[in-house]
């Protein structure tokens, strides 16, 4: 290994105002093997986020007492590779998966809730049974009546769209892991629809992004989640017209792509 | 409407418009996949090579994959098509003019002579058929040099961007990361940021930043904050010291409106920054993204194939003299290029068509976490385009953009790929390097523990 040159303290004191791989050193042209190592790791682990498989039947079971009735859907991406190269299949729910939903005679509910794997099982491993167990007594409390919980495998975002409009739900807000940067790996994000149904756009949503231990809260995540759901309720909408227009007490950052 | 044919054995292939055979003969990738428009199997993909091969040059200025009343970037390809410069060529097929590329006689003044005769689509068309050492090997055969402050795109040269993003623009983090670049001996290209908020006041503080910095240690480079371009127009206005302005740009007039800009604006910007005359050498005042899969994505791409597409985002560069173009080949994710492989592929076909048409071609060579691709594509890539005679990639540190959240290259991967090929920054900014003790002259890292900029940098904290 390299050794510490002098310049290492000024370089510590500098990461203070950035998370930028900064003062990293060098060998030759190279990489120390301690950065290079780090780096390796952040990937590794970034890399394991997005090809894990979520382990739904755990969840379903954590979060049982909650939700007595929870469904187990699939989308039409029938693997990983499938998933990441044709997002269309993982915006709609595969055959099976449709039939169970359209033959269950849902009543009217005003919210669905789903969770997909989306692009990091280890998000939803971490943060999907902890959020849900938040959410649910705070809409119960508005006497708000919720659909069945709907677990998806391969999914992403739009597919909570057809699952409400199946479900019959005034509002689907669908919880799924985003994708992993190098540095976090285990970012959730929520995204609600008014109204859902299959072909609603992303400016027909709006999205909680980021949520995880160094970045949105839980508390904060589900608060901003509430005030959305009363405000779209309210004005019939979801979307670029419904914005965060309380104090600025918790805001999202930087929405990542799905 | 023509019918393009070829048989394979007994197997004869149909193409119903240019558009499906060049989509066709596309080396496979899954944005073309995606959008329905790749070959159904190899044989059908070489049967489409062979009828692209045998297809007259002429063949582009009667058929156009976009029509020309529906889109001003096919009336800007149509109408500035130079038919003097397209002379010595016109007598080719796209085989003929794969072998005329290749020929030792075809040296860089021929290719600059016909640069303005040749339309994206003959690029598009000829890169199709073209191994990836004939997009190395005539690429580096091209030579195209732009100026502001210092001397970009000579033999020998290979420079960088030095991308010093933050996820909130804090200054000072901003700041130690172009220090740190600094003494990497990258930015040569642009120090170019990309702001988290795309607002006149980020951007101009942003713009103070770098230009003091500069003024201080008087650097000859240039800086840029990549915000959309009426961001850039505004901030002008009002006096802030824009040396170069910024936009991502794509190959449809409907997927350029869905970035929110069309050539009048662009040409109103390069008026703009260059009425400042700030370049001390030069006046080449516009920088532009590209990347295939914009216009599908914009669902904009009127069933054309992204590297075609691609391909015709370089005629709206080439009309507005860039200092700096480059293709971001890795960042919109698998769905448009799914492995190390695809990704590899698409920048040479992107540089080698950019540089034939004329521009000062870059490259971000780059990967988001969930393609299939390391940090060993981008080593790999990297020295191919730095073979190809790449005219920059970008300066990221350690690799990892921490507020666009995908990896790129490195300060260290830059110095790497210099070190490995022989290759130097733009003359003005390796004499400064020089000057300030950060290279030798042999072009080596200076150690040392007490270098100014480094006291400089110990001084952020006092900001």
């Amino acid at each position: 290994m390299a050794e510490q040159p002098e310049s290492e303290q000024l370089w510590q004191r500098l990461r203070q105002f950035t998370n930028a791989r900064i003062g990293l050193g060098r060998v030759g042209d190279g990489l120390p093997t301690k950065a290079h190592l780090a780096f390796q790791q952040d990937h590794a682990l970034a890399r394991d986020a997005v090809h894990a498989q979520v382990d739904f039947a755990a969840l379903a079971s954590a979060v049982q007492a909650e939700f007595p009735h929870i469904l187990r859907l699939k989308s039409a991406a029938v693997d990983r590779a499938s998933y990441l190269k044709r997002p269309d299949l993982g915006r709609m729910l595969d055959a099976d998966s449709r039939q169970q939903l359209e033959t269950l005679q849902s009543a009217p509910a005003t919210i669905a809730l789903v969770v997909a794997d989306g692009l990091s099982a280890v998000a939803i491993e971490r943060h999907a049974a902890p959020l849900l167990k938040l959410i649910k007594p705070q809409l119960s409390e508005l006497g708000w009546s919720l659909a069945p919980l709907s677990l998806v495998e391969q999914g992403r975002v739009a597919i909570g769209d057809e699952i409400g409009e199946l479900l019959r739900a005034e509002l689907v807000v669908i919880l799924i892991g985003e994708r992993p940067g190098l540095s976090v790996a285990d970012s959730l994000g929520m995204y609600l629809t008014y109204a859902p149904q299959r072909g609603r756009n992303d400016a027909e949503r709006n999205c909680i992004s980021n949520i995880h231990p160094q970045g949105l809260s839980y508390a904060s995540a589900s608060e901003l989640l509430v005030y959305l759901l009363g405000q779209a309720r309210q004005r019939r909408l979801t979307g670029v017209g419904l914005k965060d227009e309380r104090q600025r007490l918790s805001q999202p950052t930087n929405p990542s792509l799905e | 409407m023509t019918i393009y044919q070829h048989t394979i054995r007994q197997n004869r292939y149909q193409f119903d418009s240019l558009k499906t055979l060049l989509a066709k003969a596309t080396p496979e990738r899954s944005g073309d996949a995606l959008a329905g428009l790749i070959a159904a199997n190899a044989e059908e993909r070489v049967a489409a090579q062979w009828c692209l091969a045998d297809l007259p040059l002429t063949t582009f200025l009667n058929e156009v994959v976009v029509p020309y009343e529906e889109d001003e970037v096919t009336r800007l390809i149509i109408d500035s098509h130079d038919q003097q410069a397209f002379a010595p060529i016109r007598h080719l097929t796209v085989g003929g003019l794969r072998e005329w590329l290749l020929d030792y006689r075809t040296d860089s003044q021929q290719l600059a002579a016909v640069a303005a005769g040749i339309t994206p689509e003959m690029a598009a068309a000829v890169a199709k058929i073209m191994r990836n050492q004939d997009l190395i090997a005539v690429a580096k055969k091209c030579q195209i040099i732009t100026r502001f402050r210092n001397t970009l795109g000579l033999a020998g040269r290979f420079s960088s961007r030095l991308q010093p993003n933050h996820p909130t623009d804090d200054p000072q983090g901003i700041a130690a990361a172009i220090f740190d670049g600094l003494l990497y001996g990258c930015g040569d290209a642009v120090i170019g940021i990309n702001p988290a908020t795309d607002s006149p006041q980020a951007m101009t503080s942003l713009l103070h930043l770098i230009d003091e910095l500069r003024q201080r240690y008087t650097m000859p480079v240039q800086s840029c904050v990549l915000a959309h371009i009426t961001t850039a127009l505004q901030v002008i206005e009002r006096g802030a010291p824009v040396d170069l302005v910024f936009q991502s740009i794509a190959g449809t007039e409907a997927a350029n409106r869905s970035f929110g800009i069309d050539l009048a604006l662009l040409n109103e910007a390069n008026q703009a920054a260059r009425s400042l005359g700030r370049g001390t050498i030069g006046n080449n005042v516009m920088y532009f993204e590209t990347g295939q899969g914009s216009a599908l994505s914009a669902n904009a791409h009127h069933g054309v194939d992204q590297q075609t597409c691609e391909a015709r985002a370089y005629a709206v560069a080439r009309a507005f003299e860039p200092l700096l173009v480059n293709t971001v080949v890795g960042f919109i994710g698998p769905e448009y290029l799914y492995d190390g492989k695809q990704i590899t592929r698409a920048a040479l076909e992107d540089h080698f068509c950019a540089k034939l048409l004329g521009l000062p071609m870059g490259c971000d060579a780059c990967y988001t976490n969930h393609a299939e691709a390391d940090q060993n594509d981008i080593d790999n890539l990297l020295v191919l385009l730095a073979s190809a005679g790449c005219t920059y990639v970008m300066g990221v540190p350690g690799a990892d953009d921490i507020m666009l959240n995908y990896q790129s290259t490195s300060y260290h991967d830059i110095r790497f790929v210099q070190s490995s090929l022989g290759l130097r920054p733009a003359p003005e900014f390796e004499a400064w390097l020089q000057q300030l003790g950060i290279v030798d002259q042999a072009g080596l890292l200076i150690a040392n523990e007490r270098h100014r900029l480094l006291q400089s940098a110990a001084q952020l904290g006092g900001w």
